[in-house]
């Protein structure tokens, strides 16, 4: 991989951080993961130069399906420009020396925290995210012996009990995020926590979804085209929820948006929780109720 | 001759045993948890296993249920699709077994309930194991469960550790009985609760026992709890059955000499 350096790159590094032993053992592990969708596999995570949470499982993911002709776009919550995002982007332009972009369509490969792009992904593409707990039933059951013993002989009763609580409890299906899902009939999959308004986009994506669990060492993957069912009650089905609101900047209807609290008086706006989505929005002549047209550029 | 009536005979021919236990032998390295126990269970039939702590009963009892592997020996269980050896079977076909045909009660209820999810849940778990996915359906047959064991319907929200000892063991014996199982393992049922409640306890087992026409392996070393619930008795002492029979025949005519000890030594009050 030396053949890709150039000046402006640490040499030390190799390509993208991890040695080439190291990414042949995760890419190992994703082609297993995209043989058996949605079942954890077991992979030997390394130290990584950022704390543990902060996406460590998916940059090593990253690291090891970046070719040096990659365009990468990091994104964490939506935003292309909020911490966690801007760090692991940095910290590719450094090792790896790929192109960037903040534009969902140029990317070839984006690595994301918690959103799924409101885009339509498209062939080619590879999303892939950040996961904090792979194991969906680890907070019903905390032996991971008999959780992997659960998913072997496919005994999910237990998943159900997790969504017969919410209704309990708050009359609805309340998890919001990380809801689980089942994999082409098999395994139920953790989808890493994005907000369940985005679980339907899982399903028969064009695009290759990987996932990574850097503390957990686990990947599991989505390959394209993957029928991906989101759990419910025959009389308390899916429902994608989102903020009953517009845009305010770009009057997007059909996006996942972010509260913005604006002051102390009560003052409040939602926005598009994907940034690119807005902001293409905007540029296209699309306002919402509180957007001041010159910050659009276009008007 | 042809003009008589043989039904009758084949009635009683096809009273086949629902359990049938063959030479069941567990050690623990040089020890001997349980060796050569044989017998034979009938539906509707009540088992009771008394002996000391340390005589085995409870080996016996994860050996029957699936959750100790034997060293010898066969269990034969009669499944619906006929009999079938419980201990070569496959563990995806024993676990389904469990939380369908069989059910299994813990001493300490805290072990076969889960702690952190409502009594609703409790009992619904096993329900949803075996497919039910409507909400209202889960919630309704919960809510019967609850009254069959006398919780309040009140209580069907509150998880198991707002619940007092009694009350935890009867939600763990809704949360097993919700599914209809055939059979039922039952390990020191009333241990650990006081001696009103044990009453009231072993009144609702029997009537659940009764009224479902379960068949049950009960483990206790309570003579009175035998006394009420079980059809036969059979005693184990040092891992080996040293004496079976009718309850009655064994409570009130025991020829082993640990059995006449185990009797004499009740308190009467």
């Amino acid at each position: 991989m030396t053949a890709h350096h150039d000046a402006t790159l640490a040499d030390s590094y190799n390509f993208a951080y991890l040695d080439e032993q190291t990414k042949r053992m995760i890419r190992r592990a994703i082609l297993k993961g995209v043989a058996v969708p949605g079942y954890q596999v077991p992979f030997a995570s390394r130290e990584m130069p950022m704390p543990y949470g902060w996406g460590t499982g998916g940059v090593q993911v990253t690291a090891a399906c970046l070719t040096p002709d990659d365009r990468l776009k990091v994104i964490d919550q939506g935003a292309d420009d909020t911490t966690n995002a801007v760090s692991i982007r940095k910290f590719f332009q450094r090792t790896a020396g790929v192109a960037v972009t903040e534009s969902t369509v140029e990317a070839t490969l984006i690595q994301t925290r918690h959103r799924i792009p409101e885009s339509a992904l498209t062939a080619g593409q590879i999303l892939v995210y950040q996961v904090p707990i792979p194991e969906p039933l680890r907070f019903l059951e905390p032996r991971e012996t008999e959780t992997r013993k659960m998913h072997e002989l496919e005994e999910y009763g237990l998943i159900h009990v997790k969504l017969y609580e919410d209704i309990a409890r708050h009359g609805t299906i309340a998890t919001a995020y990380a809801y689980p899902v089942k994999v082409e009939g098999r395994y139920v999959m953790d989808p890493s926590p994005i907000p369940k308004f985005d679980n339907p986009k899982l399903s028969n994506s064009p695009a290759l979804q990987l996932f990574g669990a850097g503390r957990e060492q686990r990947i599991y993957a989505l390959p394209p085209f993957t029928h991906v069912v989101s759990l419910d009650f025959d009389d308390h089905p899916f429902e994608a929820s989102k903020a009953p609101h517009d845009c305010d900047l770009c009057g997007a209807s059909d996006s996942y948006l972010d509260e913005v609290i604006t002051d102390d008086q009560g003052g409040r706006m939602f926005v598009c929780s994907d940034t690119d989505f807005c902001r293409v929005r905007q540029e296209a002549g699309h306002l919402g109720a509180m957007a001041v047209p010159n910050l659009a550029g276009s008007a | 001759m042809g003009a008589v009536d043989l039904s009758i005979w084949a009635n009683v021919n096809e009273a086949t045993p629902l359990l049938s236990v063959q030479g069941l032998c567990k050690n623990y390295g040089a020890r001997v948890g349980c060796a050569h126990v044989s017998f034979d269970l009938f539906p509707g039939e009540v088992l009771g296993i008394v002996g000391e702590s340390g005589s085995g009963k409870s080996t016996l009892l994860s050996c029957l249920a699936g959750h100790l592997k034997p060293d010898q020996g066969e269990v034969i269980f009669q499944t619906a699709q006929g009999p079938r050896d419980t201990v070569v079977m496959a563990e995806a076909e024993r676990r389904r077994m469990a939380r369908t045909d069989w059910a299994f009660v813990h001493q300490n209820p805290r072990d076969g309930l889960r702690m952190g999810v409502s009594a609703g849940g409790n009992v619904g778990e096993r329900l949803m194991a075996v497919g039910a996915r409507h909400y209202r359906d889960i919630r309704a047959t919960a809510v019967d469960w609850l009254g069959r064991v006398e919780i309040a319907s009140d209580r069907i929200d509150d998880r198991p550790r707002a619940f007092s000892g009694g009350m935890q063991q009867r939600l763990q014996i809704a949360r097993n009985l919700v599914t209809g199982p055939r059979l039922v393992f039952m390990d020191e049922p009333t241990g650990g609760l006081d001696v009103s409640v044990q009453a009231r306890l072993l009144d609702l087992l029997r009537g659940l026992v009764r009224e479902m026409g379960l068949s049950a392996i009960i483990v206790t070393h309570d003579l009175a709890v035998v006394r009420l619930l079980a059809d036969r008795l059979m005693v184990m002492k040092g891992g080996h059955v040293v004496e079976q029979g009718l309850t009655d025949q064994v409570l009130d005519d025991p020829q082993h000499s640990y059995t006449q000890l185990l009797v004499s030594s009740v308190l009467q009050v």
